[in-house]
């Protein structure tokens, strides 16, 4: 009985080494979230490139498909550095990081029945209460 | 071999990893979220429902936008200042967004000296980015100020669609509030990490818990999720 449960024990793998869990030099022991400081200036610094991306394309009036996927394009990178990094969404388990970061994309199901709603509504708006000329 | 196991419950196998740790955690008839304590889910959970939120107010904006036969107010102009002379397009809202993104570096900073229990450190960079909070704040009242002026009310405007003043003052006025309730919170926290409640595990006098620096952490999420919604209505309301 004792051989068994000295076996069962010496199955079990040592406590899940995180890579980035590794405590910082000079503190005995640190618990939670730990990552070196110069991650966050460079993505810091990465956010206000964006930023300033993102302002440029209203500064030189780029229209039409190329200014709207370019706003996106800056908008989902930045979105993305914001959760992963700053939030530590990168360092979570999945059963946190689905339950948070899937249910939003649904709202995208939202956004297509609008698209069609507000189609419509503009139509009937055309149709039928267009200002008299 | 019973009694083994009763005494013995901490000495579970490590969690795997990947897609069967997914399955695993929410399998498991125990409590989902492993490794993050109570508070921390609470904070996400609550941030997921506020991102539904802030998804309505986007999407309402969108179908007023789409469905309006009056062409809307150009952002660029109407967001425009005049700085010595020089006619700059939406520089105010520009420099709203990197001072909002400075909070945000500030605030991860924060949380990371506060895990490593540097009380200074973590107390200032909170105070900081409360500050840099405050300055949002400041400058979306200035906005606020100059397009009432102009005339821009909920239901109308001088330049073009009517739901244009709706959609504005309801979207940034959320979110400022969110700001706003973000600053008194990190100044309350602050306080506290300044006083070293978190190293002494002195009790809240509201709850009569210990506290932890994890707090830190949690308010750091409020805070990065408050940069996170204005990325979204920076896109969407002045850009797009």
């Amino acid at each position: 009985m004792t051989n068994v449960a000295v076996h069962l024990e010496a199955q079990q793998p040592s406590l899940h080494a995180h890579v980035h869990d590794v405590p910082a030099s000079g503190a005995a022991h640190v618990k939670g979230q730990q990552h070196p400081i110069k991650l966050y200036l460079v993505v810091w610094g990465w956010l206000f490139v964006l930023s300033a991306c993102s302002y440029l394309v209203d500064y030189f009036h780029f229209q039409g498909y190329l200014r709207w996927s370019l706003i996106l394009l800056f908008m989902i990178l930045k979105a993305g550095l914001i959760v992963a990094v700053f939030m530590h969404m990168a360092w979570e388990r999945l059963a946190l990081s689905y339950a948070i970061l899937l249910p939003p994309v649904l709202v995208l199901v939202f956004v297509a029945i609008m698209v069609f709603e507000s189609d419509y509504t503009h139509l009937i708006r055309v149709l039928f209460f267009a200002p008299a000329t | 071999m019973a009694e083994t196991l009763l005494t013995n419950p901490g000495a579970s196998p490590a969690p795997a990893a990947g897609l069967r740790g997914f399955a695993d955690d929410w399998s498991s008839d125990q409590r989902a979220f492993k490794n993050v304590s109570w508070g921390k889910a609470m904070m996400w959970i609550f941030l997921l429902s506020d991102t539904f939120i802030f998804s309505c107010f986007l999407l309402s904006y969108m179908t007023a936008r789409m469905s309006t036969t009056v062409p809307w107010p150009n952002p660029s102009e109407v967001f425009a200042l005049t700085i010595g002379g020089h006619h700059i397009p939406l520089i105010l809202i520009a420099i709203m967004t990197f001072v909002l993104i400075s909070s945000s570096g500030t605030m991860a900073m924060a949380v990371n000296f506060g895990y490593r229990r540097d009380r200074v450190k973590t107390a200032v960079l909170m105070l900081v980015t409360a500050a840099l909070g405050a300055t949002f704040v400041g400058m979306q009242a200035f906005e606020w100020t100059k397009l009432i002026m102009e005339g821009v009310r909920p239901w109308e405007n001088p330049w073009g669609a009517a739901q244009f003043g709706s959609s504005f003052f309801m979207i940034t006025g959320f979110h400022g509030t969110h700001v706003t309730f973000g600053v008194i919170f990190l100044i309350a926290i602050a306080r506290k990490v300044w006083r070293g409640d978190f190293d002494v595990e002195r009790r809240g006098f509201f709850t009569s818990r210990k506290g932890h620096y994890e707090i830190v952490e949690i308010m750091g999420l409020y805070w990065h999720f408050v940069d996170l919604v204005w990325v979204f209505i920076f896109a969407f309301f002045y850009l797009w």
